[in-house]
This record gives C-alpha cells, sequence and structure tokens, in this order.
C-alpha cells in the first residue's frame, strides 16, 4: 500500500516540515486542502471588493464612482475570479481533505502532482490581477468573453487573459486527474463504488466533467489567441469566421461548468442533512444515478444560454425540452432532502442551518431557470438582472452556502477545535436575510428590463437597486464574521472529539480531531461497519 | 501500482480527446450549418441547372453593410428584383476604396430567412474572395445566381445581405507571420 504515494517514504513516520518549505513542497493531501481553502477565502474577499465596487456604483441611477470602463472590468473579473478561483478552488480543497479520509486512503494518488495543480493558481490569478496595473486595463468582456468583443475589440492583456485561463485549466485537469485516480484506485478493500459517500461521488462525476470540458475551454481560448495573433479567422466574420461558433464551443463547455460547480455542494449537503437528522440519507442509489443523469444531461443543453442567437425552431425546441429534463434528476435530490428530514430527529447546529437554506435557496434558483428555459419567454429575461438573479441564487445561497457548511461542518475535524457556536449561527441569519435582501429584487428589477452589465440604469428602477445594494454591503460584512468565527476557533477555540457530532457517520469521524498529519496507512476494517458516509 | 498509471494514462489520452473534440467543433459547425441553413449561410459557386423550374415569382431584396469603421462605398445596383424559380440572375456591386490607402476587403453573405439559405445558389460570386483596392480605385462585381424550385412554398421572398469587412490588417499580420 505505501508504493502508492511513491517518492514519499521517507517522511512517512513524522509530522510536517517547519516553516514556509511546509507548503511549499507539501505532498500531503491535507496541507493542499488548507492551501486551496485559504487562497479560496482570499479570492473570495478580492472578488468581493469588487461586487462592492459595482453596487456602490449601482446604489444610485447615473454614473458617480467609478468609469464605464472600470465599470466593465468589475463586472468580467468579479465573475472570474467567483468562478475559477472561489467556488472550484474550494470545492478541490474539500476534495483534498475529504476523499482520501472518506475512503480509507493514505493520500491521493498523485502527491506531486497535486503540490504542481494548486501552486500554479496563484500563478494564474496573479496574472489576471496584474492586468489591472497594465496598459489597456484588465479585461472587461465579461466573464462568458464573447468574441469578436474579446477579440479585435479586446484590451491588449487579452493575451495575459488567455495564460491565465490556460494555467487555471490545467490545474483542473490535474486535480481532476487526481481525484478520479484516487478514487478508482485507493478505496479501502471492502469499499464498493455503491458504498461510497455522496460527497466522493459527486466528486468522481465532476471530476469527469471537467476532464471533458476543460480542454474544450482550452481550445477555445487558443482559437481566440490564434485569431488574435496569428491571422486565423475561427471567430472573425471579416474572414470567414463566424463569431456565433465561439458562443456553441465556449457554452458547450460553460454549462458543464455550472455543474461542476453545483455536484460537490449536492454531496455535501447530503452528508450534513443525515447527520443533523439522524437518519442514512434517503434513498442513496437514486442520488447516485440523480448526479450522473445531471451530469450527462449537462452536455446537451447548452444552447439555452443562446437562444436569441436566431437558432431555428427546431433547436430551440430541443434545448428547451432537455433543458427542462434536468429538473426531473434535480427535483429527486430535493425530495430526497426533504424526506430524509422528514420525522428525524434535526438540531440545528450552522451546518444545518446553512444546508437547509441551500436547499430552500438552490430550488428558488432552480425554478427561476425552468422559467429561463421557456425559449419563447427568454427573448425577454436574456441579458436582463433576472438570469443575474436566477445564477447568483444557485451560486451564492446554492454552492457558496454548501461550501460555507462544510467548513462549519469539518472544521472542528480538521483544526481539532469547535467553532463558537453563537457566532456561527449570528453569520448563518446574517449571511441569509442579506444574501435574499440582495439578490431577491433582481428577479423585480429583472422583469421589468434592466439589462446586466450596464453601469447606469433608468429612474424606475433606483428603489430596487438601493436595497439590492444595501444587502450586498451587508453580505459583504458578514463575510467578515466568518473569517473571524473560523481565526476564533482556530486559536480560541474549545476542544473537539473525534466524533464531533453525534449523528456523523463516515470513516473520517472515526479518526481523531484533528486527525494525524497521515492516516488510513493501513486500510480500515469496513466490516465493522462505519463505511457509508 | 500499474492500475494508477493505466487510469493517469486513460485520463490524459481522454484530455488531449477533448482538446481536439473543441477544435474538431469548428467543422462540424460548419457542416451542420451548411446543411441546415441555420445562420443563413451559403456556399460559394455552385453550378445547378434545372429540367423543372417552376414558375414561382419570388423577391430578392438585396442589402449591404459596412462593418464598424469600414469607409468604402458599397452598394448593389438594384435593391429589389423579382425573379422566377430555376433562372438565372445578375446583380452587380460596387466597391469604391473612398480613402487614399491601398486596403483589402472581404464581403461575407447571410440570407434570410436562414431556412431559405440553401436553396439560394449562387452560380458565380465574390463571396470568398478578398478584395484589393488602390486608393480612390472602384470596381463592378457581378453576381449570378440562382433560386431553387424545390424552395419551400411558404417562403415567398428572400434577403440577401452582404456585409463589407476590413481585413488589411488581418492580412498584414498573415504575412508576416508566414
Ligand atoms: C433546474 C436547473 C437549471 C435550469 C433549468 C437553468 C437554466 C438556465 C438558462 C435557460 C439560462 C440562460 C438564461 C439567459 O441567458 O437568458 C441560465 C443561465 C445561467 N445559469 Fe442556469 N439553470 C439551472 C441551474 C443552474 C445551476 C445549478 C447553476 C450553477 C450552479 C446555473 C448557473 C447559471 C449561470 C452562471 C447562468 C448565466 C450565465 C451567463 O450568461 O453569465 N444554473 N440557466
Ligand atoms: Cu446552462
Amino acid at each position: 500500500m505505501s508504493a502508492v504515494i511513491e517518492g514519499h517514504h521517507d517522511d512517512h513516520h513524522h509530522g510536517p516540515a517547519k516553516g514556509i518549505t511546509r507548503w511549499l513542497y507539501t505532498t500531503n493531501h491535507k496541507d493542499i486542502g488548507s492551501l486551496y481553502l485559504w487562497f479560496s477565502f482570499i479570492m473570495l474577499f478580492i472578488g468581493g471588493a469588487m461586487a462592492m465596487v459595482i453596487r456602490a456604483e449601482l446604489f444610485e441611477p447615473g454614473s458617480q464612482i467609478v468609469s464605464p470602463e472600470f465599470y466593465n472590468q468589475m463586472v468580467t473579473n468579479h465573475g472570474l475570479i467567483m468562478v475559477f478561483g472561489v467556488i472550484m478552488p474550494a470545492f478541490v480543497g474539500l476534495a483534498n481533505w475529504l476523499i482520501p479520509m472518506q475512503i480509507g486512503a493514505p493520500d491521493m494518488a498523485l502527491p506531486r502532482l497535486n503540490n504542481l495543480s494548486f501552486w500554479i493558481l496563484p500563478a494564474a490569478f496573479g496574472v489576471l490581477l496584474a492586468t489591472f496595473f497594465m496598459e489597456g486595463g484588465a479585461p472587461n468582456f465579461g466573464w462568458t468573453f464573447y468574441a469578436p468583443l474579446s477579440t479585435e475589440y479586446a484590451p491588449p492583456t487579452v493575451t495575459y487573459f488567455i495564460f491565465a485561463v490556460h494555467i487555471m485549466g490545467a490545474s483542473s485537469i490535474m486535480g481532476s486527474i487526481n481525484v478520479i485516480t484516487t478514487i478508482l484506485n485507493m478505496r479501502a478493500p471492502g469499499m464498493t463504488l455503491m458504498k461510497m459517500p455522496l460527497f466522493v461521488w459527486s466528486w468522481l462525476i465532476t471530476a469527469y466533467l471537467l476532464i471533458a470540458v476543460m480542454p474544450v475551454l482550452a481550445g477555445a481560448v487558443t482559437m481566440m489567441l490564434m485569431d488574435i495573433h496569428f491571422g486565423t479567422s475561427f471567430f472573425k466574420a471579416g474572414g470567414g469566421g463566424d463569431p456565433v461558433l465561439f458562443q456553441h464551443i465556449f457554452w458547450f463547455f460553460g454549462h458543464p461548468e455550472v455543474y461542476i460547480m453545483i455536484l460537490p455542494a449536492f454531496g455535501i449537503v447530503s452528508h450534513i442533512i443525515e447527520t443533523f437528522s439522524r437518519k442514512p440519507i434517503f434513498g442513496y442509489d437514486s442520488m447516485v444515478y440523480a448526479i450522473a443523469s445531471i451530469a450527462l444531461l449537462s452536455f446537451v443543453v447548452w444552447a439555452h444560454h443562446m437562444f436569441t442567437v436566431g437558432m431555428p425552431i427546431a433547436g430551440e425546441l430541443f434545448f428547451m425540452y432537455s433543458t427542462m429534463l434536468i429538473a426531473i434528476p434535480t427535483g429527486v435530490k430535493v425530495f430526497n432532502w426533504l424526506s430524509t428530514m422528514f420525522k428525524g430527529s434535526l438540531t440545528f447546529e450552522t451546518p444545518m442551518l446553512f444546508a437547509i437554506a441551500f436547499v430552500a435557496l438552490f430550488t428558488i434558483g432552480g425554478l427561476s431557470g425552468l422559467m429561463l428555459a421557456i425559449a419563447p419567454a427568454d427573448f425577454q429575461y436574456h441579458d436582463t438582472y433576472f438570469v443575474v438573479a436566477h445564477f447568483h441564487y444557485v451560486l451564492v445561497p446554492g454552492a457558496l452556502f454548501s461550501i460555507i457548511a462544510a467548513v462549519y461542518y469539518w472544521l472542528p475535524k480538521w483544526t481539532g477545535y469547535m467553532y463558537d457556536e453563537f457566532m456561527g449561527k449570528t453569520h448563518f441569519w446574517l449571511s441569509f436575510v442579506s444574501v435574499n435582501l440582495t439578490f431577491f429584487p433582481m428577479h423585480f428589477v429583472g422583469l421589468a428590463g434592466m439589462p446586466r452589465r450596464i453601469p447606469d440604469y433608468a429612474m424606475q428602477f433606483a428603489d430596487y437597486n438601493m436595497i439590492v445594494s444595501v444587502g450586498a454591503f451587508l453580505f459583504g460584512l458578514s463575510q467578515l464574521l466568518f473569517l473571524y468565527v473560523v481565526l476564533k476557533a482556530i486559536f480560541y477555540g474549545k476542544k473537539a472529539t473525534g466524533q464531533v457530532w453525534e449523528g456523523a457517520q463516515g470513516l473520517e469521524w472515526t479518526l481523531d480531531s484533528p486527525p494525524a498529519y497521515h492516516t488510513f496507512e493501513t486500510p480500515p476494517n469496513l466490516e465493522a461497519g462505519e463505511a457509508k458516509g | 501500482m500499474s492500475s494508477i498509471k493505466k487510469s493517469v494514462s486513460k485520463l490524459f489520452l481522454a484530455t488531449v480527446g477533448m482538446f481536439l473534440f473543441g477544435f474538431a467543433l469548428v467543422p462540424i459547425y460548419d457542416v451542420f450549418c451548411e446543411i441546415t441553413g441555420l445562420n443563413g449561410k451559403v456556399t460559394g459557386p455552385t453550378f445547378s441547372e434545372y429540367e423543372d423550374i417552376g414558375n414561382r415569382e419570388i423577391k430578392i431584396t438585396f442589402t449591404t453593410t459596412n462593418n464598424n469603421g469600414m469607409p468604402w462605398f458599397f452598394d448593389s445596383d438594384r435593391s429589389q428584383m423579382k425573379v422566377k424559380t430555376g433562372e438565372q440572375n445578375l446583380m452587380s456591386y460596387v466597391f469604391t476604396n473612398t480613402t487614399d490607402k491601398p486596403m483589402i476587403a472581404q464581403a461575407i453573405p447571410s440570407v434570410s430567412p436562414g431556412k431559405g439559405a440553401q436553396y439560394f445558389h449562387k452560380t458565380e460570386c465574390f463571396c470568398f474572395e478578398q478584395q484589393y483596392l488602390e486608393p480612390g480605385e472602384s470596381i463592378s462585381i457581378p453576381l449570378k445566381f440562382v433560386i431553387d424550385p424545390d424552395l419551400p412554398e411558404d417562403i415567398s421572398s428572400l434577403a440577401l445581405g452582404y456585409t463589407l469587412f476590413d481585413i488589411t490588417k488581418d492580412q498584414m499580420t498573415k504575412q508576416a507571420s508566414n
């Protein structure tokens, strides 16, 4: 078994190295998990600061704080950072910490690759953020970087942007190869696929999605690079290319990408709900099949982002129905979570509060998604704040809340210290109120026709926008409280037990809190009955 | 642990495969558009003669647009004509370089409704040719076309739009990188 972590033999039996080199050279899944999570936390505040600039500008109609050019850079980089710098790295961090402990493996299958996948990420975002100080300013063409806005009309820094996207893609692909290889080869004996914890399942499928679509994204930016510098015409209408082709390629990546940002959340929420309901998850098998079918369907719905480009009617219908079909497996999951809670002996610790809020608010996002999926209706909703409301509901109280819930749930395990429950609940209620204050009114202004990505708006949207901005500032501040709660737990928290939560099931809870630097060097005995999580 | 090596090499191959697939989407998309006429895309010069020419009269509208910042004069002789299906028709377009620099341009066609694009056959055209004009030079280029008698009954008029692009700079970079 120890041959698995080749080149790792020597430091098997002692703890981590000292000082900064511990973090630079580490191949330990727990260290790398922490690195990813802290990186994501820092990026959350950088991307969040950009959101604050956006909301400050939109506090009142008219143009007051930033120039329209800078506003565009804020919108673009906020989106890029939140997607590629916060949500994705946080999930990878959780995967690193949890997958080996949940399947009873000593480490990830490819520890050195793991180190590399992490350390190229700060480099990528360093490059992206450096463009703010270059001539022409940072990328300003939206996180979806539609050609020709991102090619013929782009600032010269677009080349750095392309480079950064390539690195982020490489990092994700290497991470995914590692996850799949670990799960397929290193499970403790007796842990069959259908006995794996749901978080592991959700990540296995997510990793396959990443391997399928990140290379396509790499292809898209490579084509942009060639159009810009080598005179090709992939997307240049003047040379016989087609800008609509860009949208097809982008969304072939982009739609599976949005599921990459939600599937691991499904896994997390399943664990938390069963723990605090003190019941095994309802319908484990159907949960697995639901995740798999959502992933498969996500490849055939991409053009629902492009209903207005002028598709033939057959195309509109196909993409409309295939999109609506996704609501079925998604509904199965929601009903399973509700059934798990039904007649359970529920308690409402902070992770559970975030998980329940996830179920409720993610469902609102799913329902607005269904409205957008109606092709004729989308002609009105497209590119309005209604779309912004939709994807923020699935991504903030969806993906982000699941990550926050996971941190509260596993933090005692990782650090060995409990967080302050009162402060955690305060953080929850502040976040819950402010997230709805921020994103719910966006539905109304969107339906009334307020376009997205514009730094100014018509008078009649003023009241709602002021409410939205107040909500956004409050939400931003609440996350500082989150940082405080985490730091307080690490430095002043009460000792946690190994089990931590009364109802928690799964291999990671059989370890000490914090777990030893190297765990499961001999695989656990599953016959003792603690397999399913 | 050769099973790990096996997993890694399979996944690596899948990655490379998907990267190539991304590029394969370009020709797939073009072929798809050509077959379905999606996007109003039209093919280059084709030659077709019809035995049964039908006798429907179709109204054709010609539009010309200059892309952002393209200063040339660009127009068709007439803006509308009525044609019979299956018959050869002629239209001509004038290009004038109104600037004091030599320039290269390319006109890109599009037919609407998109469904009709595949029935609009050009037998001689400048569709995919680049026009080089000296300062002040002007030229008139013919377009010959036939409307396929199989044009669906519910289409009684078609519009052929040309957008003129300035590709001088692209041609320069292409030459520079060769
Ligand atoms: C029931 C499931 C869902 C349906 C039916 C759905 C449907 C749609 C549709 C039709 C659009 C395009 C709207 C337009 O641009 O006019 C859209 C946009 C979007 N959706 Fe969803 N969606 C669903 C779930 C999700 C989830 C789970 C996520 C992410 C976690 C997500 C993220 C996004 C994003 C980011 C956009 C906007 C992209 C952009 O233009 O910037 N959606 N959705
Ligand atoms: Cu989508």
